[in-house]
């Protein structure tokens, strides 16, 4: 015998009148990820404090002993010369590390992706949605950061605030290579190739040390990386010392975010509608 | 309860000389069938025979290579949004999102389907009920069951109200009480009307829940009908299966036994087929097909006289068995 509660639930409901297109497909997976990680706060706090144990330790540890800096003919302190830089590259690590350890997990372990896309939701929504999580993930740690260059006086106050909005750009420009070369990765080892790349990447980005430190024939080298167009920029905002020529980097940002959004878009489809 | 489908009279699924390649690899080559609404349907047959291929494309998740295909009335690759707005898909392994607690698998799916978090809420409630996880609503996923388990990706595929759910071996890799108590919820479905599309390479399971079945071999449907249908005519009623045993030191080789049924059977106009491990012979009259080939001298360390089943007319029609 059934207990009566067995019967199929019969409550209609509306969605079948309105299908939720793409904005509402990347709301929802927007969604999605904020209840995932209501209950992994910790995993965010860390992202938020590793770099700023950076800017303590090495701004004013390393700082005391360096002392001041040029930058673009201003005369700055140690720490609030690191502190954009460290900014920059933690929104970096915020969305890659969402658009490449988590992301392949969703494709490739646990399948996720492909339960998702038995509901109204497309390819595009899922991408966008997810990269905008992982954007939003940076610009939470970045947003901490701005809190910390104002605290410490590192900054004044409007031009750190104009800088946030430059750490998005850099997330959003990062997360979508990030989806790209995940979409790639065969196994958890293949990752390794990515921080061979990224660790040197961040070393050499200016974060630390000035452009005019390497000799002439690395500075292009350094100049045609993403990340030292992202250190760049914030760094020029934070310091109030912006001008028109930032503009490239802007532009080396965006085309970046686009190409690669395109296709991580391309690859995820193909991968997943076969 | 609405089914659009039952209205107009329309198939729910149709395909049409369907094909899918994989590269050169043909998974589905070239295959018609019909689903009707509130019929419960089953696709039957081993590993790559093309079931999941059909299933995918068929859930507008992999585009069709070649022939027709309408699912709802709809083009899946014109439509797909709206075909997977109405559409239930339980899928081979179960997808369920290990950061989420149970109810939470529901009420996040049911916001892509496009409920408000209310109704979410409300559509889990009873979802877990009939599912009878309502107690777990608040745990974690990992702990749970298998059977637990696919119970809930039952339950999440049917937050929309779906008028097609289609299963993807539903019951493999489950013990025979989940088994059962699956069976049992699948019935239910299946009497308050709801289209069932289902694979499964266990006959058994066929038999039980599937109104009409197609057997699947290397991308191609080989045969179709009601399960008690095929039996019948492209089967006997009965099987009477041999087993030869190890032979002792200085005795005859297993093989002669064999050898020796099956040429027994041949006398007595009945159809054999020979397994590894057994000869199975076909006959509407089990006990005097076993009398007769007693008579011809065939004595075998054991034999078993039981109905023909699903398994024997995939058998019958490829020479293989189902499960390898």
């Amino acid at each position: 015998m059934l207990p009566s509660t067995a019967s199929r639930p019969a409550t209609a409901h509306t969605g079948q009148t309105k299908v939720p297109g793409l904005f509402v497909g990347m709301l929802r997976v927007f969604e999605h990820n904020l209840i995932s990680y209501r209950r992994m706060w910790l995993t965010l706090a860390s992202g938020v404090f590793e770099p700023l144990m950076y800017l303590l330790g090495m701004g004013y540890g390393m700082g005391s002993i360096i002392g001041d800096l040029s930058f673009r003919g201003d005369v700055v302190t140690y720490a609030a010369f690191i502190g954009p830089g460290l900014m920059a590259s933690s929104a970096m690590n915020g969305t890659l590390f969402d658009t490449t350890y988590n992301f392949f997990f969703k494709l490739r372990e646990s399948r996720q992706y492909d339960g998702m896309l038995v509901t109204p939701l497309t390819i595009g929504g899922l991408v966008g949605g997810e990269l905008s999580w992982a954007v939003a993930r940076g610009a939470i740690y970045s947003a901490f950061f701005v809190l910390t260059l104002i605290g410490l006086d590192l900054a004044e106050p409007l031009h750190a605030l104009s800088a946030w909005p430059a750490t998005l750009l850099t997330g959003w420009a990062f997360g979508a290579v990030g989806a790209t070369l995940t979409s790639y990765a065969r196994a958890w080892t293949d990752f390794d190739i990515m921080e061979l790349i990224v660790q040197p990447m961040f070393l050499a980005s200016t974060a630390f040390f000035p452009l005019t430190v390497f000799p002439e024939w690395a500075q292009s080298i350094v100049w045609a990386t993403p990340l030292f167009h992202a250190v760049d920029l914030t760094r020029a905002l934070a310091l109030g010392t912006a001008g028109w020529s930032d503009l490239v980097h802007v532009a080396y940002l965006v085309v970046m975010g686009l190409v690669f959004g395109v296709l991580a878009r391309r690859r995820l489809s193909r991968l997943l509608l076969e | 309860m609405t089914l659009v489908t039952a209205r107009t009279g329309d198939p729910v699924v149709k395909a049409h000389n369907l094909v899918k390649l994989y590269g050169e690899h043909r998974a589905v080559d070239g295959i018609d069938f019909d689903i009707q609404p509130g019929e419960t349907f089953a696709m039957l047959g081993p590993n790559g025979a093309g079931k999941s291929s059909t299933m995918k494309m068929i859930s507008t998740v992999s585009p069709v290579t070649s022939g027709e295909l309408r699912v709802l009335g709809l083009d899946p690759a014109a439509d797909g949004r709206r075909i997977r707005a109405r559409l239930g898909v339980v899928p081979q392994e179960d997808i369920l999102d290990m950061a989420l607690t149970v109810r939470e698998n529901i009420t996040v799916y049911a916001r892509y389907f496009g409920l408000s978090r209310t109704e979410a809420r409300h559509r889990a409630d009873e979802l877990l009920q009939f599912v009878q996880l309502a107690d777990r609503a608040d745990d974690q996923v990992r702990p749970l069951s298998g059977g637990m388990k696919r119970r809930l990706s039952i339950a999440r595929s049917m937050v929309n109200n779906p008028e097609l759910i289609l299963l993807d071996e539903p019951t493999t890799g489950l013990d025979p009480q989940a088994r059962h108590l699956l069976w049992e919820r699948l019935y239910q479905l299946k009497r308050q009307g709801v289209t069932l599309l289902l694979t499964t390479h266990y006959m058994d399971e066929a038999e039980q829940l599937a109104d009409r079945l197609v057997i699947m071999d290397r991308g191609r449907i080989v045969t179709e009908g009601t399960p008690r249908s095929l039996i019948e005519t492209k089967c006997s009623r009965d099987v009477v299966e041999l087993r030869f045993g190890e032979p002792a030191l200085g005795t005859d080789d297993p093989d002669d036994g064999a050898a020796r049924a099956e040429t027994a059977a041949a006398h007595l106009r009945l159809r054999s087929e020979r397994l590894p491990d057994r000869v199975l012979v076909y006959a509407d009259d089990g006990d005097r097909a076993l009398a007769g080939l007693a008579e011809h001298d065939v004595s075998a360390a054991s034999t078993l006289i039981r109905r023909a089943t699903l398994e024997d007319v995939f058998l019958t029609l490829t020479g293989r068995t189902l499960v390898e």
